[in-house]
């Protein structure tokens, strides 16, 4: 590795992610936690905003924790590609020697985290759920420097079957990838201001930009299933897409949204952004129903987190009961439609009471 | 044409993952198995091989017994394999590994560099797009359609909420989505062609213009602090109602106990 | 002796295990219940090479050995002993024939499509008079100019309606053996499409209920002279020789069938509790379980050396493979019946409905004690072989 003073490297930066000049959600949940670590080591929380006449955003980033906004405007960055994106995020590390660097775990950041960590030449770690200040090694071992005030980032793994603890000591910075959905925001603060200062590396397309011909964006009207307070997810198991009817009956009657596994999305039957799991959304609804899921381990690490957890399955061996605040083996086609009316009779009694 | 893909060896998680009676993982019970987005990479640059006549050379990292993967990738229709296996470069982050795989791949041509999104062991998806940094060629992330037209390539490449449509000239690299196609099986016949076939083994010294420094565990950046197998979630109850009716009332029974109603 | 498989089998393994479970599984109750021929499954097979495995990549084949080709019939048979029966009589039944007595011009003109599996082949031998004694014949062939002319009807011939080309045995004169009159029994090449050449009833089986068993009727059906297989007087010998093949073929099934049957009353012991825990946990299951095991793989090592025996005389026709075949077949059949049998009894009233496997798997399982010779015809050969 390239051998760099660590010393230099102070504050928590993160990546305000920003589409269509509107700031996702994950760069307000990266504040929140970036505030938390800026406090333990007594530094400050940098929102690093990339886009084309973005500025307008720096307040809103303020709100929700940013003491500073590193504005890096350019025609070059209006959409999201890998080259100039990584170029002026790398810049800015190169430039300001932060000792975190923080990127959500989405679409983007997945692309842009790896590019650039390798551009700076500093670790990364992917997909975190947890992180904390510790230190490491975390226990004192004789002969091993344990160094304090490191960055311990917790991920899962193998398709969440374990989870690792990981540090990058002797490199700077320290970075991560976030899940989306996990770490919280802090309740905005109206009228916060933070520093703007903007500053701009220079962009000059080479062989490594590549060229957007098209941007077609899903037709969608749902409710992003990561904020829905009850998901009705289905599975393989609701037998086709017209069958879904049911479920979406029961979101309804329950005031929640429907979401599916992988395989639904793989058959064609729900789109992408629907989709709960390791390669789809970590959802962690106050409901979750799991009907006609089997449960397969990568489904699971997408919802576990979820406060009570209904599944339906005519599969008395599905590892989905191994989750399941309450299993029920039977048949979803009637039992889900009972209990859609059931419900729907309870509410009416209740409104009549 | 000349397209690599690079594949990695890993445990199969899909059909339910193995405990041991303590509670670890048990590794050893699971299949080793082509990494289910490498493989789709890899039935990308197999029909792109079948529309434009491309030469397909499959390269893999990791210990000696990650040739089954190649010979799997021969006999589905890849036409070469490389091994680069060696001690030195055990224990690798993603910082490492892909070091070390762009010192593998500085010899030899390419067009297209195709790798899957993420392994289903580590789940990072860093190290495709990390290996287009350390060569200096563009990538190209989570790719759901791939087309070649003249020296540049076209790809869907997909967002939460929409897919772009871009254009790179090539080299460049791209990681596909497990998504992106339905990998085709072997043949009875390519499998005993593929064990018949040549895998050419590389080395820490048949890497090219890499440092020590940056190999192996103490090349890596990222140190584990602590690993566990995740403790489950207990299961909660499990019922088998006689009728719908029964089940009803036993969820909305637990329901009202939650006073969720 | 090794009885390791090569790591070539072992993927070849994994390959046909994958398939089955994948595109064979999920179709296996439904081809059996509507007693509908798996024709995109068939097509699948086709794409991948399963219709021609052991034959030369010279004829458009996989270039593999028999016991590739055994191993596919046992996964395929593994869950649907009617898509093993497919391959089987399509190989072993008629491309293997052809191969074997074929002229070049005859391979050229028809293994590729057949090896490919652009093209099914089937194979005529069984009458209503003549089953297990081929000397029963009546269907006859008679030289005409440059033509054949076939009369006759052949019956419970798989492949039957969905197959392209056949291979049909009949009578082409009569000669003199010591003093004794016997049939001159000739092998012909039969296409589909040939006028005279017409379909009879579809015969509606206990098992295997997605394979196409149809009567095969020729009425003054002709067919070019090239298409005599073999020398003329040779077809009692071809066909004869074709069946030691197509046993190891079904024997193949019969393992298959036991060992699908065998894997899922381990599941289903484990899973189904009685009295309070799995049923598993008696010891009349266990018993019954071991025993099942132990004749299976039992099987298993008769029928895999009935196929390296077949390999053996791909390269040394001196060597023969009908008693392997016979015994290996005659074993796996039994052991298929009693091993479903007992499944369907480990199984309980839940065995004995359609809607669990093993239920079809013991009707499966009783055709493989009677077609391409039953048990009783196996005994003969290999008890003819003690005793000669």
């Amino acid at each position: 590795m390239v051998t760099k003073n660590i010393e230099e490297y102070k504050g928590v930066f993160v990546f305000a992610q920003q589409v269509d000049n509107e700031i996702s959600g994950i760069a307000y949940e990266l504040l929140g936690k970036g505030k938390e670590l800026a406090e333990k080591l007594s530094t400050e929380v940098t929102a690093v905003l990339i886009g084309y006449q973005v500025k307008g955003l720096a307040d809103k980033l303020a709100e929700y924790g940013a003491d500073k906004v590193i504005l890096v405007d350019d025609p070059e960055l209006e959409v999201y590609r890998t080259e100039p994106y990584a170029h002026a995020l790398a810049s800015v590390i190169n430039q300001y020697k932060p000792e975190i660097v923080l990127v959500g775990a989405t679409a983007i950041g997945r692309d842009l985290g790896p590019t650039v960590s390798a551009r700076v030449a500093t670790g990364l770690t992917a997909d975190c759920t947890v992180l904390e200040i510790g230190d490491f090694p975390m226990e004192p071992k004789p002969g091993i420097e344990q160094k304090h005030n490191q960055l311990l980032m917790t991920r899962p793994a193998f398709g969440g079957n374990t989870i690792a603890t990981i540090a990058c000591p002797d490199n700077r910075p320290q970075m991560a990838t976030v899940r989306p959905g996990v770490m919280q925001k802090i309740a905005p603060v109206a009228g916060a201001k933070a520093v703007v200062e903007e500053y701009n590396p220079g962009f000059t397309p080479n062989g490594r930009y590549v060229t957007i011909k098209e941007v077609v964006k899903a037709v969608s009207d749902t409710v992003d299933i990561m904020d829905a307070k009850v998901l009705v997810s289905g599975g393989r198991g609701v037998g086709s897409p017209e069958n879904f009817k049911i479920l979406e009956e029961l979101a309804e009657v329950m005031g929640g949204t429907v979401s599916c596994s992988r395989a639904v999305v793989d058959s064609g039957w729900k789109p992408k952004d629907l989709q709960v799991g390791q390669t789809g959304k970590t959802v962690r609804p106050q409901i979750y129903f799991a009907i006609g899921i089997s449960g397969a381990i990568q489904h699971v690490a997408g919802m576990e987190e979820s406060d009570l957890i209904v599944a339906i399955n005519k599969d008395e061996s599905a590892p989905i009961f191994d989750v399941a605040d309450y299993g029920i083996v039977g048949d979803l086609n009637k039992i889900v439609p009972a209990l859609t009316a059931a419900l729907k009779a309870e509410k009416e009694a209740k409104k009549n009471n | 044409m000349k397209i690599v893909v690079c594949i990695k060896q890993v445990p199969d998680t899909t059909g339910g993952v193995k405990f041991n009676p303590d509670g670890t993982l048990d590794r050893g019970a699971m299949l080793a198995i082509m990494n289910p987005d490498d493989k789709a990479g890899l039935e990308a640059a197999l029909r792109l091989k079948e529309q434009y006549d491309a030469e397909v050379t499959v390269l893999t990292m990791g210990l000696p017994k990650a040739k089954d993967v190649l010979c799997e990738a021969i006999a589905m229709g890849a036409d070469k394999g490389i091994l680069v296996t060696d001690r030195v470069l055990g224990g690798a982050d993603t910082w490492a590994t892909s070091t070390t795989v762009a010192g593998a791949l500085r010899n030899i041509d390419y067009d297209l560099i195709i790798t899957g999104r993420q392994a289903i062991d580590g789940d990072t998806a860093q190290v495709g797009p990390q290996i287009a940094e350390h060569l200096g060629i563009p990538v190209i992330s989570y790719a759901q359609d791939i087309k070649i037209d003249g020296d540049k390539v076209i790809v869907q490449r997909q967002y939460d909420d929409r897919y772009h449509v871009l254009e790179a000239k090539m080299p460049c690299l791209i990681t596909a989505l497990s998504e992106l196609n339905e990998p085709r099986y072997m043949t009875p016949g390519g499998i005993f062609d593929a064990c018949d076939t040549e895998i050419t083994t590389w080395g820490r010294a048949d890497l090219k213009d890499v440092d020590d420094s940056n190999l192996g565990a103490a090349g890596s950046p990222t140190k584990i602090a602590k690993a566990s197998d995740k403790v489950r979630k207990g299961a909660g109850e499990k019922v088998v109602p006689d009728s719908p009716e029964d089940a009803v009332s036993y969820i909305v029974g637990k329901f009202k106990e939650k006073h969720i109603i | 002796m090794d009885f390791t498989l090569s790591k070539k089998h072992e993927m070849a393994r994994q390959l046909f295990k994958d398939f089955a479970e994948n595109e064979v599984k999920p179709l296996a109750q439904e081809v059996d219940e509507e007693e509908r021929f798996p024709r995109e499954t068939v097509e699948k097979m086709a794409k991948y090479g399963f219709m021609g495995i052991p034959v030369p990549k010279e004829y458009g084949g996989q270039g593999c050995d028999i016991l590739t080709y055994v191993m596919c019939v046992e996964e395929l048979s593994k869950v649907c002993g009617t898509t093993g029966v497919i391959v089987s009589a399509h190989t072993s039944l008629c491309i293997d024939p052809i191969l074997t007595y074929g002229t070049e011009e005859q391979k050229q003109k028809y293994i590729p499509d057949l090896a490919s599996g652009r093209k099914i082949g089937a194979f005529g031998l069984t009458e209503p008079g003549a089953g297990t004694d081929a000397q029963g014949q009546q269907t006859k062939a008679v030289l005409d100019g440059d033509e054949w002319v076939i009369n006759g009807s052949k019956c419970f011939i798989t492949n039957g309606k969905e197959a392209d080309v056949y291979i049909v045995i009949a009578v082409t004169g009569i000669i003199e053996k010591k003093g004794r009159k016997l049939k001159e029994i000739s092998a012909f090449i039969v296409e589909k499409g040939t006028p005279g050449f017409t379909f009879g009833t579809k015969e509606k089986k206990m098992g295997i209920r997605g394979s196409s068993t149809y009567e095969l009727i020729f009425t003054d059906c002709r067919i070019p002279k090239g298409n005599l297989l073999g020398q003329q007087g040779k077809g009692f010998n071809i066909a004869m020789h074709t069946l030691d093949g197509g046993r190891i073929g079904i024997a193949a099934q019969a393992l298959g069938i036991a060992e699908g049957a065998l894997e899922r009353t381990i599941a289903y012991t484990q899973e189904r509790k009685q009295f309070g825990k799995s049923i598993s946990g008696f010891q009349n299951t266990q018993f019954q379980l071991a025993d099942m095991a132990t004749k299976v793989e039992a099987a298993k090592m008769l029928v895999y050396k009935a196929a390296l025996k077949k390999d053996e005389y791909r390269s040394n026709s001196k060597i023969s493979y009908s008693v392997e075949a016979a015994q290996a077949k005659l074993y796996a059949a039994e052991v298929a019946m009693e091993v479903t049998t007992k499944a369907v009894q480990l199984h309980g009233g839940y065995g004995y409905i359609r809607e669990y496997d093993v239920e079809r798997m013991m009707r499966d399982a009783k055709i493989t004690e009677i077609y391409e010779g039953t048990s009783e015809v196996q005994r003969m050969v290999i008890s003819a072989n003690l005793l000669k």
